[in-house]
């Protein structure tokens, strides 16, 4: 890096940020920050000038680039607010350095190109790495969380289980269901397990595969199998498809799914009678003569 | 609504992405919630054989507004191996996948109306209609 070169950029540092934030101010109303506050906007631009200077006076530094980059993506705002600005950045630099310079010929110009995208490209490159870097990490991150959702096992109670499944079923998920579906029944010793589709949109071949063929694995361990939340539509589409879910038993609600649960572990339901009780005290007040 | 709009079929989710736009698009003709689950499970079908047995391919939705009748057509197109056997992939159980082989067939069922053409080596072509009642 020529040492001369970038003593000018330094002392014309407000100059170039004046350029260069103009410039970068026109890319906001023509595109993607057209919703982002003014203020906002202005504070991030002048930390991302600070930034840019503080890496060409020492050199490229890293703290500051990184905590920057991972502001620009809990902001939510586009990789290209990163790259564009340095683009600006480059050519307001490059503006501004000719203007100081008395006579340019070829090889000065060759000079200053040269030094001005030794400053630029360590910072593109490292604001592009941590960028893509943390976004990765945050799509991992959901991937995880997504998956602990999307086939949940809830130990209603003793001897029941319920799987509730909400949203898409794709091949990976499938598997999912099959695996969490086995190892729970075993682990909470499960003598019926409910798998609900209130929530699932569209069941085609490919979803009532999956489910027969885990109803019919749930069956080998020693557990019976219910499909809960048939809504009409499906119940019409499967019947359309040619589909027999008749292997095992199947309920529209969720609610008639666990009553037969219940009653195949010999339980039911009963309300409480309250009724009979308040009875019973009228009964004994009665008595009393009160 | 444009009449025509396509998906292209490349990944699983893609899948996804056909059936949503073709269910929004039937819901916009009118057609009800039973109807609606019909065209998006048949969209799933052939969306699925695309991405299983082509690999890469679309599915094009051209909605049909005449005089008296209204419908939806869902045409699956891809550059895949073909099918050699038309009537036997119409069976129900076939399959060369280890599927439940009721795609296609079920297709048929869905809908109104139901077309195959397929040449080896070429490619694949499965239009269905649904008409609004
Ligand atoms: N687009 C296609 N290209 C090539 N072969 C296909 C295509 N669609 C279906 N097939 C063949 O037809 C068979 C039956 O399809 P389908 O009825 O959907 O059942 P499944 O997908 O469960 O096998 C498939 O196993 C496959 O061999
Ligand atoms: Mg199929």
């Amino acid at each position: 890096m020529d040492e001369n070169l970038k003593q000018i950029a330094l002392d014309n540092r407000e100059s170039i940020v004046e350029t260069w934030k103009n410039e970068v101010e026109k890319l906001k109303s023509q595109n993607y920050t057209s919703t982002i506050s003014d203020e906002l906007f202005e504070s991030t631009n002048r930390e991302f000038a600070n930034v840019i200077f503080e890496s060409i006076n020492d050199g490229g530094s890293t703290k500051s680039v990184e905590l920057f980059s991972e502001k620009i993506i809990n902001l939510g705002w586009p990789l290209s607010y990163i790259t564009d600005g340095l683009q600006v950045f480059r050519r307001a630099t490059i503006d501004v350095i000719l203007g100081t310079t008395k006579k340019v010929d070829t090889d000065s110009l060759s000079l200053i190109l040269t030094s001005v995208d030794q400053w630029v490209e360590p910072i593109i490159r490292q604001l592009v790495n941590e960028y893509s870097g943390s976004w990765e990490n945050i799509v991992s991150l959901q991937r995880v969380a997504l998956q602990e959702l999307s086939a949940p096992l809830i130990p209603v109670v003793e001897g029941i289980t319920v799987m509730p499944l909400i949203g898409t079923i794709d091949t990976e998920r499938a598997k999912l269901i099959m695996e969490n579906l086995l190892d729970g029944v075993i682990r909470h010793n499960s003598e019926v397990v409910l798998i609900d589709i209130t929530g699932v949109p569209v069941v085609d071949t490919m979803v009532a595969h999956h489910i027969i063929q885990a109803a019919e694995a749930v069956r080998l361990v020693g557990a019976i199998c219910i499909l809960s939340g048939i809504r009409p539509e499906i119940a019409q589409t499967i019947v359309n498809l040619g589909i027999d879910l008749e292997k095992f038993p199947t309920k529209n609600t969720l609610e008639k799914g666990f009553t037969s649960a219940l009653e195949m572990t010999n339980r039911k339901l009963t309300d409480l009678d309250t009724k009979q009780h308040f009875d019973i005290e009228q009964l004994i007040k009665s008595i009393k003569g009160v | 609504m444009e009449p025509h709009s396509f998906i292209g079929i490349k990944k699983e989710w893609d899948i996804v992405g056909a059936r949503q736009l073709g269910r929004e698009i039937a819901r916009k003709l009118g057609f009800g919630t039973v109807d609606q689950a019909r065209i998006a499970t048949a969209i799933s079908e052939i969306a699925r054989n695309i991405y299983l047995y082509a690999e890469d391919g679309k599915v094009t939705f051209e909605t049909i507004e005449g005089m008296n009748h209204k419908g939806l057509r869902i045409i699956a197109s891809d550059n895949g191996p073909g099918i050699d056997n038309i009537s036997q992939v119409m069976e129900d159980g076939y399959t060369t996948s280890g599927g439940l082989g009721a795609g296609l067939p079920g297709v048929k069922r869905l809908m109104d109306e139901f077309d195959i053409q397929s040449e080896v080596g070429k490619g694949t072509i499965v239009t269905a209609v649904k008409w609004l009642r």
